[in-house]
């Protein structure tokens, strides 16, 4: 089963490298160009994140007018979600589910490049608001109308000028290639596994991303309709969300947020798969109720399209309506407990090794085990119409994105990495980022929650004093600077272990899924010979001839 | 770290509230109905925690690898009686979470109105309040006054929410939850404060440039006091003869475009109605106090206190600014 990459002699100049990634359809070379695109936006948004903790930190500050701060939060918010996490996500993705259900690219090679590139499009825009967005005077230069941009501020009443077209182009063109990465991944992994690969012995990785798929299809379908019906309002004349002429803006909320929910199972899906992955290899384990796994991840795959009014229990909707949606809203729970356990499960018993990915991995339980009791708070109406909008939401949903989902994403890139590169990151500074940024984040968000409880709503430029807020406020601030330098750390050490890293075999964690038995970065077809399986763990079966996985399974 | 800190805060007291905004501080119906159902939840997702990390924390230090330990440990790939015991007991506490919350829900949303209640229309402008007293014809700005309410005789102030522009959101949070403002979307909350004094709150709705001084001030007073203070702005505006000049400036510079003072030829109603607002103890719905030097200032440009402030700077030279700030200081 295992391979060697035939060595290629020829010697390439450089328009030449630059013209085979600018023409690949290799998935993996796609895979990476999604990574670096989205860390660069990572850093963009951290510097935008940087900025408003400065002006927050201490009351009746000046640092930022009001205008440019609700720039950077639109832009912070909307870069977060769509630019950062969904690409690194789709990145690794791309990256992973090939090789590992042994396949030697995605099912649709040149739609996967075309997803790419209209992602990469998707940002460029609405970045170029800042240098086109304006258009007539008096105007904002970027969008100002808050990630989920409620109608009727983005109406040309209240939003003249070009900002918020450029805002609307963007998720819309960025939403055709997310829309197109979901097909691909479902065919890739429904029609592309290796002999032996049935649905149940496929890794869990390629189940999850299997459902975030399913999602992004039933998702972004929704906040492209509410684009076109936006545009369509700006510059067509029509009246969707023109309540002057009868249109509802509550139509508006209902479009984004059946979006935007699912959208965060989008983006937690894949970080499931991540510590799916990771957590039994560092435990040196099977996973624990692989089937159990599997049920609950497609049942949060369909509980979460039924759960989007619960961003809108202050809007007035009667009781019985918000009852339905603190119910299946904390039905969610239940799916996500089990995963916790058997993660739990899987750990309990084994022989934990520590290297880097499995610390990120521990931090992302211990974190997203807060982050949903959070959100059963937030789930409760009652308690939600008073944390609702408040810095206590926004405090969970970084909890969820940053304490989860960026933790489980740090946690595969220290384990991916050799795959991709042949190359270790350094132990060392993985370390330091990991206890960096652990603190800074700790700091940061465990102290945002509070003043939230004290009736600081979000998205305020400024807040008065003697409201009990500066001193968590600044904590909150002093936190970014541990997370900055953990950033730079991190950064420093994927630019230098690519040049000096310790160079490894094909499988560094003696690890037990398809990808660790091509040699590292696998050659441009993935495996010379097509691999068959036996069971979920075939590199399991092949070190241990003796006690193969799939006599028990 | 962030339960410490949550227990310091539900450990405040009415008397030290430690923010005036608190909402683990409640004085009113609904907001003690939102907060005894917090605490419920809080108990048990405490617990949870405990457990769950303590387990987390357990195997963390327990099933490290040793050093010099290369074998691997026993194989176990699942249990259907651990997985039917972790997918039952969370399946409980939902459904006891979810009855305890459906009963707060009906119970807050659902309230009758008793005889006597007061009737507030609020309607949110970008970025300050206009509250309408049908019951006494009475439309005023920014600050809310409503009576006390003894739970034996209850007085609750029902408001009627409205937006003029975009959502705005109404969250005074020792009163009640938030709820949102919505053009074309009426909404109803109401609030029975059984203590007298002032409560803080502001606009929790992302509303555009100035969404953050959209501050909310309520002003609870007994019976007498309300009454009387009804009674006050029901009256047409002051006309000091010592301030004629402001007076007509007022008029002949425009102002009545947007703004009201009744008594006087100024029936605007894009901005707050100006009949009382030399009453009221702060300007630019709650940026800064009401003093002349502020409210010379505000008229001269109201961005230098609320940058994004809809109303433009006024090309007024010092001697009209300060006729126009003596006049409206005159309208108690």
């Amino acid at each position: 089963m295992a391979s060697e990459a035939i060595p290629l002699t020829i010697r390439k100049g450089p328009l030449a490298v630059v013209y085979e990634w600018l023409a690949t359809a290799d998935h993996k070379k796609i895979g990476l160009m999604y990574i670096v695109y989205a860390l660069l936006f990572l850093v963009i948004m951290g510097i935008e994140a940087i900025l408003m903790r400065i002006q927050l930190a201490h009351a009746n500050s000046t640092f930022l007018s009001p205008q440019v701060f609700n720039r950077l939060f639109t832009m912070h918010g909307t870069t977060g979600v769509f630019f950062v996490a969904m690409p690194i996500l789709f990145g690794f993705g791309n990256y992973l589910v090939p090789l590992m259900i042994g396949a030697r690219d995605m099912a649709f090679p040149r739609l996967n490049a075309f997803a790419f590139w209209m992602t990469a499009l998707g940002g460029l825009l609405l970045y170029g608001s800042f240098f086109a967005g304006a258009g007539v005077s008096q105007a904002g230069i970027a969008p100002d109308v808050g990630w989920f941009a409620y109608a009727p501020l983005t109406a040309t009443a209240f939003s003249p000028g070009h900002s918020t077209d450029y805002w609307t182009l963007s998720l819309l063109v960025a939403g055709v290639g997310s829309i197109a990465g979901g097909v691909n991944f479902i065919a890739t992994i429904l029609c592309m596994r290796c002999p032996g690969m049935t649905l149940s012995r496929m890794p869990l990785l390629a189940w999850m991303n299997l459902v975030m798929g399913g999602l992004v299809l039933v998702t972004i379908s929704p906040l492209t309709a509410a684009q076109l019906m936006l545009m369509a309002d700006r510059y067509l004349g029509a009246h969707f969300f023109d309540t002057v002429a009868g249109g509802s803006v509550v139509m508006w909320m209902h479009f984004f947020w059946i979006f935007g929910h699912p959208e965060v199972y989008v983006l937690i899906i894949p970080c499931f798969a991540f510590i799916s992955e990771v957590i039994p290899v560092f435990s040196r384990k099977a996973m624990f109720g692989y089937p159990a796994m599997v049920a609950a991840t497609v049942s949060i795959g369909f509980v979460s399209l039924g759960v989007w009014a619960h961003h809108m229990f202050t809007v007035g909707m009667p009781s019985y309506g918000n009852a339905f949606f603190v119910l299946t809203t904390m039905v969610v729970a239940v799916p996500t407990g089990i995963k916790i356990f058997n993660w739990l499960a899987t750990m309990w018993g084994g022989k934990i090794r520590f290297a880097t990915p499995m610390l990120f991995a521990v931090g992302f339980l211990f974190q997203f085990l807060i982050g949903g009791l959070t959100g059963m708070m937030l789930a409760t109406a009652p308690f939600d119409w008073q944390l609702g909008n408040s810095y206590f939401v926004v405090a969970h949903f970084h909890y969820i994105i940053v304490g989860g989902i960026m933790f489980a994403i740090f946690a595969a890139f220290y384990y991916w990495y050799p795959k991709m590169t042949g190359r270790m990151l350094s132990e060392t500074l993985g370390k330091w980022h990991f206890w960096l940024f652990l603190i800074g984040f700790h700091l940061t968000f465990d102290f945002m929650h509070i003043p939230g409880i004290l009736g600081m709503p979000r998205r305020v430029y400024t807040y008065e004093a003697g409201r009990g807020w500066e001193t968590w406020n600044m904590i909150s601030s002093i936190g970014t600077v541990f997370q900055a330098v953990a950033i730079l750390i991190f950064v420093y050490n994927m630019v230098s272990s690519y040049f000096v890293g310790a160079v490894v075999g094909n499988d560094p964690w003696d690890a037990w899924t398809l990808e660790w038995a091509t040699s590292s970065p696998p050659p441009e077809y993935n495996f010379a010979v097509v691999p068959s399986v036996r069971s979920r763990r075939p590199l399991w079966d092949l070190k241990h001839p003796d006690d193969p996985d799939w006599k028990y399974e | 770290m962030f339960f410490c800190g949550l227990i310091q805060t539900l450990a405040s007291t009415k008397s030290d509230p430690i923010s005036p905004t608190n909402i683990f501080a409640p004085d009113s119906t609904p907001a003690n109905s939102l907060y005894h159902l917090s605490i419920f939840e809080l108990e048990i997702l405490g617990v949870i925690f405990v457990v769950v990390f303590s387990l987390l924390a357990y195997a963390v230090v327990k099933f490290r690898q040793r050093k010099e330990d290369d074998s691997e440990p026993p194989q176990i790939y699942g249990s259907n009686q651990m997985e039917l015991a972790w997918t039952v007991l969370p399946v409980l506490i939902v459904v006891v979470l979810f009855l305890t919350t459906a009963q707060v829900i009906h119970r807050v949303q659902d309230a009758r109105r008793p005889e006597g209640a007061i009737e507030v229309t609020a309607v949110a402008h970008q970025f300050w309040w206009e509250y309408r007293y049908p019951q006494y014809g009475l439309v005023v700005a920014n600050e809310l006054h409503v009576p006390v309410s003894d739970p034996s005789h209850p007085t609750p102030t029902f408001l009627g929410l409205l937006s003029a522009d975009v959502d705005h959101s109404f969250w005074v949070p020792r009163l009640a939850g938030k709820t949102d403002l919505i053009p074309n979307h009426p909404n109803t909350t109401w609030i029975d404060p059984h203590e007298t004094g002032i409560f803080l709150g502001q606009c929790a709705q992302y509303c555009g440039t100035q969404h953050a001084k959209m501050l909310l001030r309520v002003y609870v007073q007994s019976r007498d006091d309300f009454d009387r203070w009804v009674h006050d702005q029901q009256q047409d505006s002051a006309a000091d003869p010592s301030v004629a000049a402001g007076r007509a400036l007022f008029v002949a510079k425009g102002c009545f475009a947007c703004h009201t003072v009744r008594g006087v030829m100024a029936i605007g109603r894009i901005g707050p109605d100006l009949t009382h607002v030399a009453s009221r103890e702060t300007i630019g719905a709650g940026s800064v106090p009401n003093t002349p030097e502020n409210m010379r200032r505000w008229v001269h440009d109201p961005g230098t206190f609320k940058p994004g402030s809809l109303m433009p700077p006024q090309d007024l030279n010092d001697n009209e600014l300060d006729q126009i700030a003596s006049y409206l200081m005159t309208l108690h």
